[in-house]
């Protein structure tokens, strides 16, 4: 079966952290990184990146579009 | 697949839309203006209508959402948007014009500007941002804080013999004659995202239609003002705020 | 072409209002001036000119339907009157504090609270030294007569325009209810879409085009530099005002040993006090304010150089007399002459004031 496969990229300096696309995520791909941007909160990124389908959950609910969102046909 | 292959122009499926400018929005983290702030800049950039388009803000925490949207924008008094944008829309009548409120603004300081604007059925949206509390000024008690809900005017919770009961505006609006869609959304999850986003468009549909007043209620969480992580505020809000203010559709003609 | 009517001066406002090309009145009821707003959905002008007319909830919204239509680049107007103008006074200072113009006519009825509906000069305050908050001024008419009530529609708004700001045709029950003959003016055309982008397109909100930013109608900053930065602008603004647009006009001046100063209808009252002074043998003149601010306080200054005793006379406890002082600055003895609660004092009312403050004893 031909699975979608996806990637994030996250805006780190504009993040703020509050989590809500890593609970969105439906495959656990989103992990908050150990380190702080400027602002002092620990921005949002893949931490299991192979586990992306590129489904643009995370991106929509994340309140500050720090969020862009790729797809391919795997 | 290496990342890098798939991070490709062509392989894009979501990227913010360029109707939002790139100032970085003052909200707390998670806040639910930032969600709705984007889908109406989507809703904005699919339908063409940025040069169209302007807004009224509103006093509360949206004060600054003119920072936010590459579009025309009119900041009113604290509760008077619906009449600033009544103004603005019988003056300009081809444009498309929307409210953005809060509950303090929309119920409470403005419950007349609101009623009577949905009563004359203006041609207008009206984004009414619902988290039963004042963000702005520190968490104080809104119209719509549910009874037993603490805020810094309630500390003990909210007594309806003491402070009045919550107010359902939005099923009070869905009675006048005036208001063609009348809709209760959230931003919880992706697919209420989703399903908010359709509710935006379909009211702006509506104002090219000429249908009179779309009302779209956003419940929305305040996790600085209910004292809880983002994430905790969508639980408590699932579980207290949805059973008194319902979602779905209220009224659509 | 001119016509020339007979009507009430609320009406003649109405009647300018559709003739000076207006874009949009929104008003609510309130006695002595409600036969603006009936004048005006009478003449259904959004079948002629395409003039908005509405009915608003209140004053309240009345005004900020009028800083909508405002913050597009329209010619947008309002009246009311006393206890209405009051609830506007949020609105009126927002916008100020945008740079709006617009016009607003108050036809005073007396005070304080509900008062009564009978004619007073008691918003003087209120309509001359900001009136809500915040540092801020109105640009205030004072017409005497229904002709003044009908050509300071025109002027007001477009002194607003030049200074991008509130203007307000301060009137009383009198003149709003009085009949007189007016010469009206022909028909301007509204002006079109591409000419107020032309206009105004640097700031009103007519939709961002790709060929230029947002415009943003705001009267918040919350950095104080910058605020305190919008103030001085605003002062210089007033000061503008102040040096270019006072309008007043003189009644027996020349010779005048004593002077009467008063403005609107009791302006009208002085006129015949001034004759019946003279009868007795009494030099007086009159000085009456067509401009309340900014005030006329340069030709008063001159005129207290030749008399013996000034005399402010208004329907009110005494509130313009303030200016006239400040104007004198202790040069001369000023006093106050008033009725108020809705009474209109006789000519010879303010000759025997004029006589036991200055020529008896």
């Amino acid at each position: 079966m031909a699975k979608a496969k996806g990637a994030i990229v996250v805006d780190t300096v504009k993040c703020k952290g509050c989590e809500l696309c890593m609970v969105a995520c439906p495959t656990k791909v989103i992990e908050m990184a150990r380190e702080v941007n400027a602002k002092g909160f620990h921005y949002s990124q893949m931490g299991n990146p192979e586990a992306c389908i590129g489904c643009t959950n995370c991106a929509m609910v994340c309140p500050d579009s720090c969020i862009t969102v790729y797809k391919v046909k795997a | 697949m290496d990342i890098k292959e798939i991070v490709k122009e062509e392989n894009l499926v979501y990227k913010k839309s360029m109707v939002l400018t790139d100032k970085e929005m003052h909200y707390c983290p998670g806040c639910t203006h930032g969600v709705v702030h984007k889908l109406i800049a989507e809703v904005i950039d699919e339908m063409g209508i940025q040069e169209k388009t302007i807004g009224v803000a509103p006093v509360g925490c949206a004060v600054f959402a003119y920072d936010y949207l590459h579009i025309d924008w009119q900041e009113a008094a604290h509760g008077r948007a619906p009449a600033v944008a009544t103004g603005v829309k019988r003056l300009l009548p081809d444009k498309m014009v929307f409210s953005y409120q809060g509950d303090g603004d929309l119920a409470a300081i403005g419950t007349a500007e609101t009623i009577h604007a949905c009563n004359r059925g203006e041609n207008i949206v009206m984004v009414f941002i619902n988290n039963g509390i004042y963000g702005m000024t520190g968490g104080q008690m809104a119209p719509t804080t549910l009874k037993g809900m603490k805020a810094s005017t309630c500390p003990f919770g909210r007594e309806p013999q003491q402070d009045g009961n919550p107010l359902k505006i939005t099923e009070l609006l869905a009675q006048l004659p005036g208001t063609s869609y009348v809709t209760r959304h959230s931003c919880h999850t992706a697919a209420a995202v989703r399903k908010t986003k359709k509710a935006l468009r379909k009211a702006f549909e509506n104002q090219q239609q000429k249908k009179g007043t779309s009302l779209v209620e956003v419940v929305s969480t305040c996790s600085s003002g209910w004292k809880m992580t983002p994430a905790k505020a969508n639980d408590w809000m699932v579980e207290n705020m949805f059973p008194f203010y319902p979602l779905g559709d209220l009224k659509d003609e | 072409m001119k016509e020339l009517k007979l009507m009430k001066g609320n009406e003649a406002i109405a009647e300018a209002a559709i003739r000076c090309g207006t874009d949009g009145y929104f008003g609510y009821p309130i006695t002595p001036q409600s036969e603006i707003m009936e004048t005006l959905m009478a003449q259904q002008p959004w079948n002629t000119t395409g003039m908005v007319v509405l009915q608003a909830e209140s004053e309240v919204a009345s005004i900020n339907m009028v800083y909508g239509g405002a913050g597009c680049g329209k010619k947008v107007m309002t009246s009311s009157s006393s206890p209405g103008v009051s609830l506007m006074q949020e609105g009126l200072s927002y916008m100020a504090g945008c740079e709006l113009p617009c016009v607003v006519v108050n036809v005073v009825r007396g005070g304080p609270g509900l008062g009564t509906i009978q004619p007073a000069q008691s918003d003087y305050f209120q309509s001359v030294k900001g009136g809500g908050h915040g540092d801020y001024k109105l640009i205030t008419l004072a017409p005497a007569s229904v002709q003044e009530m009908a050509d300071f529609v025109e002027l007001a708004f477009e002194l607003a325009f030049k200074y991008r700001n509130p203007a307000l045709i301060l009137s009383d029950g009198v003149i709003g209810q009085m009949m007189e003959k007016v010469e009206l003016q022909p028909q301007q055309p509204r002006m079109t879409e591409e000419e107020l982008i032309e206009k105004y397109g640097s700031w009103a909100t007519t939709g961002k085009t790709a060929d230029r930013e947002r415009n943003i109608i705001t009267s918040v900053e919350l950095a104080s530099e910058e605020m305190e930065a919008f103030n001085y602008k605003l002062q210089a603004k007033y000061k503008a005002v102040e040096e270019n647009e006072v309008r007043y006009e003189n009644y027996m001046c020349d010779d005048a040993e004593y002077l009467l100063v008063a403005y609107g209808s009791s302006a009208r009252i002085c006129q015949k006090s001034v004759e019946i002074a003279r009868e007795k043998g009494i030099k007086a003149g009159l000085l009456r304010p067509i401009t309340l601010f900014p005030f006329p306080t340069k030709p008063i200054q001159d005129i207290a150089k030749h008399v013996k005793g000034i005399l402010s006379v208004e329907m009110s406890a005494g509130q313009m007399v303030e200016d006239v002082k400040l104007a004198v600055n202790g040069s001369v003895s000023v006093e106050h002459f008033g009725r108020f609660g809705g009474i209109i004092p006789s000519p010879d009312e303010v000759v025997k004031a004029l006589e036991s403050n200055f020529i008896e004893g």
